[in-house]
């Protein structure tokens, strides 16, 4: 029983661990002064948030997404056009961020869940395209040069843009959805999900409308990369048309392999060691002997690539996966 | 009237006839076997009741309504269960969780978010109760990847009763058995037989005959004989056809 108890204490300690880190780093960057610090975990957490939605239907429902970026630049859009107006209630760019999200998750949904496999890869990977095409073709809104935001969310007393206010506020967003897809993820929905990834063919024959809870599925998850696309735009005080660039949808499938397909705090641990790692080699200087610096300031994604091949080959369920997985299955 | 029945009931692959006109009533709380050699469209029959494969002429009547535009799920709710040649489960999950999400299907919308499935008493029990039906209770919280061959197919057994059917779509359960394994899904048959409607399709003759209230015998997708045990055995026209072959001893 020892691998047991050893099991539920990584089971325990490894989530705790991610969420005192995440608690305690404004602190830490106040104390040292290097507020920047402070940003980089503004981003992993909006990043977390974007992936832990997509891995909802990646994940747990094994459909590959390849336009989930186009739900980012919907909340980063609906923040940028708003206060564009002089609208500053965050409740009002919530709402209609959201709105907006879900009448083109269920229309887009619906079309790509029409098909399976490659097919709906190039499906949402086609509906993205047209969306970031749009906000090309939006001149009033800046088009390809993106839109300055001025006023950034407020939601009451909370103003995002302090920075610090901003951080804890996509803290609780982010701990809030992990919690409620912890909570799915063991609900009949989620059991739902997870069975029709097992065995599809199975799942119908038990009188299962797949599509139908597929759908919802695909929806709940664009809506909470809308609210990624909201944070993001308050952090970077911009929407940009590269928001929803295929690239993008790309680097948040990256993400949630990277740290584990099918667990709940995967993406978080995928977008943490994905950005600290681009920060890394990209801003800080590592002391690499000749010249190494300016050689890695240059090629890192080439590094980072090798890496992606690396936990692809070896670890199946990503880095927390592989962290915490019991012995001879997969953990959640 | 029977609850199920085809009616000139056609599936073409291309060139191939592989159901030819089929005539076929099955009756309530009757075991219904169908034999014929392989490639005698069998499967397809099944598949076609189950509704994986659309008929290509025909109809399929099940308790007086017309089911043949009808989705496998819709046919699944509505009672029509069915189990898999090669057996079809989720090997992912535990025992315990395979039967409940057959629970689950018929216990209305999945759509709940919050409340933990294993805790869920409505769902766990019943799947539990089916579960000591076919004799798996002690594997309950196994999961399915570490149960032996024989204890796959009383899972996916025990996953159809849990669906609460009108009529059994079982699809060779005996395929790959041992003996022993064999004669424990003859037994549970033989319990289960008069409560719900039972389609069986088995290569095992002798299964079969100490089984079937009825057969059909089914070659290149037409059906030459449907009678009782006694009528087929002593067929010379199935004899002809299929029992005279080598590969079967009677």
């Amino acid at each position: 029983m020892a691998d047991h108890d050893n099991y539920t204490r990584t089971r325990w300690l490894a989530p705790a661990f991610v969420v005192a880190a995440l608690a305690l780093l404004p602190v830490a960057a106040h104390w040292t002064g290097q507020t920047y610090y402070q940003v980089i975990g503004t981003r992993i957490m909006v990043f977390a948030l974007a992936a832990a939605g997509l891995n909802l239907i990646l994940g747990f429902g094994a459909l590959v997404s390849m336009g989930h970026a186009l739900y980012l630049g919907v909340g980063a859009y609906s923040v940028a056009i708003l206060s564009h107006y002089g609208v500053s209630s965050g409740w009002i760019h919530l709402a209609t961020a959201l709105a907006i999200s879900t009448a083109c998750a269920f229309v887009i949904g619906a079309v790509c869940l029409r098909a399976t496999g490659v097919a709906f890869i190039m499906i949402t990977l086609a509906f993205a395209q047209m969306f970031y095409f749009l906000a090309i073709g939006l001149r009033a809104f800046g088009g390809d040069e993106g839109l300055q935001i001025s006023l950034r969310s407020r939601f009451g007393p909370l103003d995002l843009s302090d920075a610090t206010t901003l951080y804890y506020v996509a803290f609780a967003v982010l701990m809030l959805t992990l919690v409620a897809m912890h909570r799915l993820v063991h609900a009949r929905f989620g059991l739902l999900l997870r069975g029709v990834k097992n065995n599809e063919r199975r799942m119908r024959a038990l009188g299962f409308p797949v599509r139908r809870y597929q759908l919802v599925a695909y929806v709940l998850s664009a809506l909470v990369c809308t609210m990624a696309g909201l944070l993001l735009a308050n952090l970077t005080r911009f929407a940009s048309p590269s928001y929803m660039a295929w690239n993008v949808s790309g680097e948040l499938i990256v993400l949630v392999i990277l740290g584990g397909l099918g667990t709940v705090i995967g993406p978080v641990v995928g977008a943490g060691v994905w950005i600290v790692l681009e920060e890394t080699l990209t801003s800080f200087g590592l002391g690499l002997p000749n010249d190494g610096d300016a050689w890695m300031r240059e090629h890192w994604l080439g590094f980072l690539g090798l890496l992606i091949v690396w936990v692809a080959l070896s670890m199946r369920s990503g880095l927390y996966g592989s962290l915490v997985r019991r012995r001879g299955g997969t953990e959640r | 009237m029977s609850l199920l029945s085809v009616r000139q009931l056609v599936k073409r692959f291309g060139g191939v006839l592989a159901t030819d006109h089929l005539d076929l009533e099955f009756q309530a709380g009757e075991l219904h076997a169908v034999i014929g050699p392989n490639g005698a469209g069998k499967t397809t029959l099944i598949n076609l009741l189950s509704g994986e494969l659309p008929s290509t002429q025909g109809s399929i009547v099940f308790q007086g309504r017309d089911i043949t535009q009808l989705p496998v799920d819709a046919r699944a709710l509505r009672g029509v269960a069915r189990s898999y040649q090669v057996t079809s489960v989720f090997t992912e999950f535990t025992a315990a969780e395979n039967v409940i999400l057959a629970v689950q299907a018929r216990s209305g919308h999945s759509f709940s978010f919050w409340r933990p499935v294993l805790a869920d008493r409505s769902l766990r029990e019943p799947a539990l109760e089916m579960l000591a039906t076919v004799g798996l209770l002690r594997l309950a919280d196994e999961r399915v990847c570490n149960l032996a061959y024989g204890e796959c197919r009383q899972l996916e057994i025990a996953m159809t009763l849990a669906m609460q059917p009108k009529v059994l779509l079982l699809d060779e359960p005996m395929a790959g058995m041992s003996q022993r394994e064999s004669q424990s899904i003859v037994d549970l048959l033989l319990r289960l037989k008069g409560e719900y409607a039972i389609v069986l399709v088995e290569h095992d003759m002798d299964a079969v005959f100490a089984l079937a209230d009825r057969i059909s015998v089914l070659v290149y997708g037409r059906c030459i004989a449907t009678g009782s045990a006694e009528n087929i055995r002593s067929s010379s026209e199935v004899k002809a056809a299929y029992l005279g072959g080598e590969e079967t001893t009677l």
